[in-house]
């Protein structure tokens, strides 16, 4: 007994030495884990990605040197949020959608950027009068318009074609499933446009209660042929199985469907909700200094611009217009394909991101209410 | 009721039964238990006895063969219209029900009446001596109440033939005796047929009308218990049942009633069973307590041997010999004055009568379990 | 018996302290800080006491004083400079539509302004401040502790004068999708005990090769990643998925005709059944191993036919499993989320999925915290009547 009790004491020391050892080991992994060279830049995955790897990741490694590792994600705060509070931040710059970057900049969730400290257009014009109007916040600038416009597959429809949004809302004069995207955003604003209110008022109808009744009234009309989708490579998709017969989409997968993948798939823009996104940095990251040099170099008018030459997303400054051209691939003039381009812009409607801070919860929480039903 | 007649109730004819196609459970079978009888199957542990009255109960098929019940072929019968009753190895009463409720059970699905089902359960219950349990449930009992109520169970709705395997195995060794005379006690008093399978050939002795003795799948011998005692005709039941003192030799005579057999320790003579020609080796059987301490003469089988140990039981002793080439030769011999004065290493004068010794028939090798079906 | 402890003792139960400390940090805490967030929020009465402290003695029929303006003013640009200001202005407006923009607005407006009339420029910086539901509203949010959740969670709502109303019917949404939730997982272990009982069985009575076999076949899926298999029925059950394509190769329905069998009630059942229906198997083949087949033997040797036997004597003594099974699915299913997530669609969302859309996406957690309280006390009141009604000591998991 005693030999073993010994034999345990000895035991034990050594056990003690060797969880010192793991722990230093561990301690040691983690650090070099957390001071690895590069800083990590999260995307939205799939083509618009990819386009954001050829335009920016690539060329600003060439560049700095710094590597970028990429991470997808599907929007939202919550993981910001989540880094920021347990001070674990290991997002460095994060694609944010324009409403998301003004929340998180108002609760300190994002770094601050002084709009002067961007670079200015090519001819010297500063930032701040070179960005479009309310597309850049306190925490960053805009990068691209985007736009949810809906598409149809033109296979689906040998005689007339639908061509305005009023089209998407008539079941009688085009049967068939509708693809529309599980939020209240964007849908509510193309109920209320197809059911007759200016571009102008609908979020001033939105604001009143009656407003909101309306729109879900119609919805209403087309909810049992509804198909939702969640991820932005779902419309394409159903698009191309003809799980649906249109659907609202993400105007750069359509682009993407029609250039690279040759589908019959047509936008239509009328009625198109025009957003944009925007680069921020997570507050109290380690690798400031690094992340701002990104977000700098993301922030020129050529980067941006260049992103266009892979996916039809349009700079939101001005100066990057003239340098919209061909499709880097495929060499497809880019311009028509532009949510921005004029002749899209016949019944379009700015998101606005303020408005829906103050609105989403409320809406969303109806939104599902309404979808249970 | 008693008609404990010759009339033939259960046959078994050529029946054999495998699993697997290889190996015999059941070879060859010819059985038949007469009306009214308490039939035992006796064998070790996977002789085949419990497949057998599987078989007969309908829960397994015979691979060849063909069994009876009063004239008629049961192949086609399900368990459930055989009418018999079952009692199992562990009673299998049916642990969510009172006994009131188990009993009931084969009543309430034959669609007796229920005034009658209280009727037959109070007249089962007496018999069985459990008035008054109904209310209970099976682990509310003791191993001997539950023992009671399983029969009672197997006896509710009159089957003629009653079915039991290795019903007391389970219970101690006092119970068991009780039981066993309750048992009976029930059979004649019903005067219902019972096959009955045991491992315990007390068991069998002392309740049994007759018993077949199972081993390696083939019935050995069938006959009333004294006789399975007093005149085993296989090596096996010579050795299975009850003591024996069991020696080889080589027969150099035979004649009417009487052969002579060489052993190492001289010229046995003994009764010869079954075919016994000279030149042939046999199997010897003398019962410990059929030998005796005697003056020369007495006998006309007389050796001499040499006292190995003795072992002291009370109201007998038993002695250890070497003798015949045997060296566990027991020999029974009563308590009485004068006996005690042995030592071992004394040197004892033994004999025994012609009658009491056996010469049987060397059991064969086609014995063997693995013999191949149909073959 | 009450001796006192021995080291050797000691020293045992020191070994479970481990567990101990698990069970208690990564159970016991999150569970009891869900608690407490569902009822106490302190985040708006730390960012403006004095505010709440001036809103105390307002009476709440007109707007409040200037020296109540002006302390808000100094209050929400102190937010502002310290960038708190965002979270603040989310918990207001989620008790008054409008208000975050209110309060971002008027916080930017200030930032360097001294004016001689607070009233008035916050009133020009956004006129909701004019109104008194806006002050109601932030004296609501400065509630420590609330009962709002539980009554948000419960499709409940307070009207002006503060009694307690229901939710007009095109917003109820909560307590519809918890009946819904209980409905479905009452269907799906229904499903489960109507599929796995053969099984089960079969599985108990077979040879021992063939048993182990099929517990095999019933393990690997249990094995298999919950994605896979859930991607696995979309990809099954999609509009042109196998099971359509197959109905319409053999002619049942037209092409036109293809069935909605995902992204709906009917994907939600069918993979949450797919998903559970080993919980239901597993018990259920404990329980039935133990049953001797001897009882069905005996049941046909008394004269009953194989139904008559089976539903008698097998099936009661089947019941602790059973019990176990149908527990256990119940249980499971009703805190299910990811299976009627990917597969559920627009009808087949469980109550688990808005808890889930509130804790990651509203970051609304009072109100997830009240929905998982509702959830969990409902799982338990259900457990006492159930446990009443079969009895816990009767089941068994083996």
């Amino acid at each position: 007994m005693m030999g073993n009790r010994g034999d345990w004491r000895v035991l034990a020391r050594n056990q003690e030495r060797v969880l010192f050892a793991v722990f230093v080991t561990a301690l040691a992994v983690g650090t070099s884990g957390c001071g690895s060279e590069g800083i990590t830049v999260v995307s939205w995955g799939g083509s618009y990605e990819a386009a954001a790897r050829k335009a920016l990741f690539e060329p600003f490694t060439a560049e700095t040197g710094i590597a970028v590792h990429v991470e997808s994600y599907n929007g939202g705060l919550a993981q910001i949020r989540a880094q920021v509070e347990t001070g674990n931040v290991h997002w460095d710059v994060v694609d944010l959608e324009f409403a998301d970057a003004v929340k998180g900049c108002d609760e300190g969730l994002l770094e601050l950027i002084d709009i002067d400290e961007l670079p200015p257009a090519p001819d010297g014009t500063p930032a701040r009068d070179d960005y479009f109007e309310g597309t850049y916040s306190e925490c960053g600038g805009g990068m691209v318009y985007y736009s949810t416009a809906y598409a149809y597959n033109r296979e689906s429809f040998p005689g007339e074609r639908p061509s305005t949004i009023e089209d998407f809302f008539d079941l009688a004069k085009f049967p068939g499933r509708r693809g529309m995207r599980r939020v209240p955003l964007v849908n509510l604003e193309m109920a209320l446009m197809a059911d007759g209110v200016p571009t102008e008022e609908v979020y001033a109808v939105l604001s009143t209660s009656e407003g909101v009744d309306r729109a879900f009234r119609k919805l209403d009309t087309i909810k049992a042929e509804v198909v939702w989708w969640e991820a932005g490579a779902q419309p394409p998709q159903m698009l191309a199985d003809q799980e649906v017969v249109m659907s609202t989409a993400y105007n750069g997968r359509i682009f993407n469907a029609q250039v690279l993948e040759g589908q019959p798939f047509t936008i239509v823009w009328d009625g198109q909700l025009l957003d944009y996104g925007q680069a921020a940095i997570v507050a109290g990251t380690p690798r400031l200094e690094a992340a701002k040099q990104f977000l700098m170099f993301a922030s020129r008018v050529e980067s941006i611009a260049e992103i266009g030459r892979y996916i039809a997303y349009s700079p939101t400054r001005r100066s990057g217009m003239s340098l919209i051209s061909t499709h880097a691939e495929t060499g497809v003039e880019m311009r028509p394909h532009m949510p921005s381009a004029p002749e899209n812009l016949t019944r379009a409607l700015r998101n606005d991101a303020v408005w829906w801070t103050n609105h989403a919860e409320e809406l969303t929480e109806r939104f599902s209410a309404w979808l249970a039903r | 009721m008693a008609d404990t007649g010759t009339e033939t109730h259960v046959e078994f004819r050529g029946v054999s039964k495998t699993y697997d196609g290889r190996t015999m459970v059941v070879r060859d079978l010819d059985l038949s238990v007469r009306k009214g009888e308490f039939f035992t199957l006796l064998g070790p542990s996977g002789s085949g006895k419990t497949t057998c009255l599987m078989m007969l109960a309908g829960f397994e098929v015979p691979t060849a063969g063909e069994i009876s019940i009063d004239g008629r072929p049961v192949q086609n019968i399900p368990p459930r219209k055989r009418g018999i009753g079952v009692v199992f190895q562990n009673y299998a009463l049916f642990p969510h029900m009172t006994v009131r409720r188990n009993l009931a059970f084969p009543l309430e699905v034959r669609g007796v009446p229920a005034d009658q089902q209280s009727e037959r359960i109070q007249r089962v219950l007496e018999i069985v001596r459990l008035e008054g349990f109904e209310g209970r449930r099976p682990s509310e009992l003791s191993g001997g109440q539950q023992q009671r109520v399983a029969i009672a169970r197997a006896l509710v709705f009159e089957p003629n033939l009653v079915l039991m395997d290795e019903p007391l195995g389970a219970l101690d060794r006092r119970l068991r005796e009780e039981m066993q005379f309750e048992i009976r006690r029930i059979q004649q008093d019903l005067g219902v047929t019972v096959v009955y399978v045991t491992h315990d050939q007390q068991e069998a002795m002392s309740m049994s009308s007759r018993v077949a003795v199972f081993h390696h799948g083939r019935v050995q011998q069938v006959a009333e218990p004294e006789v399975l005692y007093e005149e085993p005709e296989r090596e096996f039941v010579a050795g299975f049942i009850g003591d024996n003192n069991i020696f080889r030799g080589r027969i150099t005579s035979v004649g009417r009633g009487i052969c002579e057999v060489e052993t190492p320790d001289g010229i046995v003579k003994a009764f010869p069973v079954g075919e016994c020609r000279p030149g042939q080796d046999a199997v010897l059987a003398i019962r410990p307590e059929r030998v005796g301490l005697a003056k020369p003469g007495l006998f006309s089988n007389e050796f001499e041997a040499r006292v190995d140990g003795i072992l002291f039981i009370g109201d007998h002793l038993r002695l250890r010999l070497n003798l015949c080439g045997n060296s566990d030769f027991i020999v029974k011999i009563p308590n009485i004055v004068g006996h005690g004065a042995l030592l071992t290493g004394d040197r004892v004068s033994v004999g025994w009568a012609v009658t009491d010794c056996r010469a049987l028939p060397l059991d064969g090798l086609e014995e063997s379990p693995e013999a191949e079906l149909g073959a | 018996m009450a001796r006192p402890l021995s080291g050797a003792r000691l020293r045992a139960a020191a070994l479970t302290l481990p567990l101990l400390a698990f069970v208690a940090v990564t159970f016991m805490a999150p569970l009891g800080s869900m608690l407490v967030r569902s009822f106490y929020e302190p985040h708006v009465a730390d960012a403006l006491p004095q505010t709440l402290e001036s809103l105390r003695a307002w009476d709440g029929s007109s707007v409040p004083d200037e020296n109540t303006f002006r302390i808000l003013a100094t209050e929400l640009r102190l937010l502002d400079q310290q960038r708190k200001l965002g979270g603040v202005a989310t918990r207001i407006n989620r008790l008054e539509g409008g208000m975050r923009s209110a309060i971002m607005d008027t916080a930017r407006a200030l930032r360097d302004a001294e004016p001689d009339s607070w009233r008035e420029a916050m009133t020009a910086a956004d006129p909701a401040w004019g109104t008194e539901e806006a002050w109601r509203a932030v004296r609501r949010a400065g509630e420590r502790y609330t009962m709002r959740h539980y009554l948000n969670a419960l499709d409940l709502d307070r009207d002006p004068s503060g009694n307690i109303v229901a939710q007009s019917p095109e917003r109820r949404i909560y307590l519809p999708l918890l009946l819904r939730t209980l409905g479905v997982s009452l269907a799906i272990t229904v499903i489960c005990l109507i599929l796995g009982y053969p099984v089960a069985y079969l599985i108990a009575n077979a040879s021992p090769g063939r048993s182990n076999l099929l517990l095999l076949l019933v393990l690997v899926p249990f094995w298999t990643s919950l994605l896979v298999r859930t991607t696995s029925w979309i990809v099954l059950l999609q509009n042109q998925g196998v099971v359509n394509d197959l109905l319409v190769a053999v002619g049942v329905i037209g092409d036109d005709g293809r069935l909605a069998l995902v992204y709906n009630m009917v994907g939600t059942l069918v993979a949450m059944t797919q998903v559970l229906l080993p919980f239901m198997i597993l018990p259920l083949y404990a329980v039935m191993r133990s049953i001797s087949p001897t009882y069905l033997r005996a049941a046909s040797s008394l004269g009953a036919t194989f139904p008559q036997g089976f539903v008698r004597v097998y099936w009661p003594q089947s019941l602790p499993g059973v019990a176990a099974g149908s527990l256990l699915v119940f249980i499971l299913s009703i805190g299910y989320y990811i299976t009627p997530a990917l597969v559920g669609g627009r009808t087949g969302q469980l109550i688990s999925n808005m808890i889930a859309y509130h804790m990651q996406e509203s970051l609304n957690w009072g109100l997830a915290a009240a929905l998982g309280v509702i959830l969990l006390v409902t799982v338990m009141s259900l457990y006492l009547v159930y446990n009443r009604l079969v009895g816990i000591e009767r089941m068994r998991l083996s």
